[in-house]
């Protein structure tokens, strides 16, 4: 299992690597959000993948009793999707803003802030 | 005691809250300021008992650490968060003159709030993950102050600050579940323990290049640096005052932690690439400045080529160097928020900061060239202002370290700094102005309130310039605690290390 999402994070990297080189802001967005799925996977992968009981401590315990799964790895990765989507969602209203008031999405011509020829 | 760990959390994060639902209100700006002084008093208060007590830690919710959340103030830490919250206090204080109705009315003393709330956070967490969310708390914010104004530079500097920051969060993250991966634990103490038991100690390097990569983009080193000059001078000008001041700052902050308390069992390799990325930096950095015309996109550049200096600190390694370092941080954030600040004040007096298309300040306005003065000498070097001191004791750490070539890019970059400074005063401050405009200090609105924040850093560099003595060696014992970790190990396990 281990190895099989090994790959699935390198064809995920590749593919987002592919996405954010391109000039066009939707597909470097794209890239983004692939590029951080696989920065979950690894983080899913990395707290190791083991079967084990679900974490609960039962009644009248500190700790839960035998074998149980660690249940850090998930945190994570939990907290990462949901910051990871609230800054997702941003950058995809801002690139729609860009789109609106530069009138282009392509990165190459977004040169307002830093024009070619501050001297005209 | 961890009560005094929340305080400088809580407030901003409350005050926030109250200035989001008076944001239409008048009050709105007043309530920025009284929460950022109760701010101030509460670092006060936390630097007092970290300067007795050294290390101060607390659990939050009363998981002991390695499993719950840690707050943990160290010196370091207690500076920055003071240092935070002086910035921030008199950032609020000059918004009552340069932030417009409608911006207040689209949030802007919540979302300046939340970003003092994630950079206090994120100097005072011990544990890495929680370190990713004060970060994502600061990038969010700064996201919505940058963009606040919506015209089309703001979107145009936006667009290519969050791609770039983006991409550095989530290699942060990669290095972070990497990192658990191999020590099953991301608390900073712990992780300081159980780094130095791992088998692949190759492995471990690898993913402290990664932090360093990640770091690196919010530091804006080079050659990481793209995003920052093409965003700092967009913004309104209390915004980018207080970028300048802290936001970069954070990721020297998060690199001299990673670096002194976890990453230190390959120095030769690791700080050896620190070097050169510092003494890069610099160059760069002062090089892109030199061919710049606008005042802040100048005085960005320069934010860049100071980071040089930091890093050069902590890549040095030594007991002096890292105190430079500290010093330096200090210095650095006050100067340069307060030279933002002033970038504000001349350009409504004189209508820009294009610096060849303005002119006539120091006749017209001798009072704030002096104020300009005070901080761009601080900048180049001069004594006896602050910034003297810091770069003394950087270079001074070089030649004791016998890195010779490195001492000599350190002052070269200081004599280059003064030509950028040159530039402003000659053409934005003592040529007459192109359109005959006379600024005059006295008709500007809301003086008061741009004037004192301004006067009030400037007096802090010359403090701070005339009296170095205590700072230094304040900066030698935070020094010696970030190379000694001991204390700080002890004080988050509770038990020796």
């Amino acid at each position: 299992m281990e190895q099989l999402l090994t790959v699935l994070i390198g064809i995920l990297v590749a593919a987002s690597v592919y996405l954010m080189l391109a000039r066009n802001l939707l597909r470097f967005l794209f890239g983004l959000i692939l590029l951080s799925n696989a920065a979950n996977l690894t983080i899913f992968v990395a707290g190791r993948l083991t079967p084990g009981a679900p974490p609960l401590v039962p009644d009248g315990m500190d700790a839960p009793v035998g074998d149980v799964a660690n249940a850090l790895p998930q945190a994570l990765v939990l907290t990462a999707i949901v910051i990871g989507f609230g800054l997702f969602a941003f950058a995809l209203i801002l690139a729609f803003r860009a789109y609106q008031s530069l009138g282009t999405l392509n990165t190459d011509e977004m040169r307002v802030a830093e024009p070619e020829d501050p001297h005209p | 005691m961890s009560w005094y760990l929340t305080f400088p959390l809580v407030i901003p994060f409350a005050t926030a809250i109250i200035a989001y639902l008076l944001r239409s209100s008048t009050l709105g700006p007043w309530v920025s300021i009284v929460g950022s002084g109760l701010g101030l008093v509460a670092s006060v208060a936390l630097m007092g008992v970290v300067f007795d007590a050294g290390v101060v830690a607390g659990q939050m919710g009363n998981w002991p650490a390695p499993f719950g959340i840690t707050l943990v103030a160290d010196l370091l830490s207690a500076v920055m968060v003071l240092i935070t919250a002086i910035t921030g206090f008199a950032v609020a204080i000059y918004a009552l003159g340069d932030i417009t109705e409608r911006q207040a009315k689209l949030g802007y003393h919540a979302l300046f709030q939340m970003l003092l709330a994630g950079v206090t956070g994120a100097f005072l967490t011990g544990d890495l993950f929680n370190l990713y969310v004060w970060f994502e708390v600061m990038l969010i914010a700064s996201f919505g102050l940058l963009i606040l104004q919506g015209g089309k530079e703001q979107i145009d500097g936006g667009v290519k600050y969050v791609a770039l920051n983006l991409i550095s969060t989530i290699l942060f993250l990669t290095g972070i579940g990497l990192l658990y991966g191999m020590t099953g634990t991301l608390n900073f103490a712990d992780l300081a323990v159980k780094v130095e038991t791992v088998e692949n100690q190759g492995l471990l390097t690898v993913i402290a290049m990664m932090f360093m990569l990640a770091f690196g983009v919010k530091a804006a080193v080079f050659p990481l640096f793209f995003w920052l000059p093409a965003a700092y001078h967009t913004p309104s000008f209390s915004v980018s005052a207080v970028f300048a001041g802290l936001l970069t700052k954070v990721g020297v902050y998060a690199l001299i932690r990673t670096f002194t308390l976890v990453f230190d069992q390959d120095v030769g390799l690791t700080h050896t690439v620190l070097l050169w990325v510092a003494s890069l930096t610099m160059v760069i950095g002062v090089l892109g400045a030199a061919a710049q015309s606008d005042f802040r996109k100048i005085l960005s550049f320069h934010i860049i080529s100071q980071i040089g200096y930091m890093i050069l600190g902590l890549a040095l390694m030594t007991p002096l160097a890292l105190a430079g370092a500290v010093f330096y941080l200090v210095h650095h954030i006050i100067v340069k928020a307060n030279l933002f600040l002033i970038a504000g004040i001349t350009s409504r007096l004189t209508g820009g900061t294009e610096v060849y298309k303005i002119g006539g300040l120091y006749k017209s306005a001798p009072f704030l060239a002096i104020l300009f003065l005070i901080p761009a000498f601080s900048l180049a070097g001069f004594p006896p202002l602050s910034g003297f001191w810091a770069k003394y004791i950087v270079v001074k750490a070089s030649l004791d370290a016998q890195m010779w070539v490195v001492a000599f890019i350190a002052l070269a970059v200081g004599l280059m700094t003064i030509y950028s400074m040159t530039k402003i005063w000659a053409e934005a401050f003592w040529k007459p102005h192109p359109a005959g405009i006379e600024p005059d200090l006295r008709a500007l609105p809301n003086k008061t309130a741009q004037i004192i924040p301004v006067a009030g850093l400037a007096v802090l560099t010359i403090i701070i310039g005339l009296n170095p003595d205590p700072f230094v060696v304040f900066a030698e014992r935070a020094a010696g605690q970030l190379l000694d970790p001991s204390a700080y190990i002890s004080a988050v396990l509770g038990t020796a290390p």
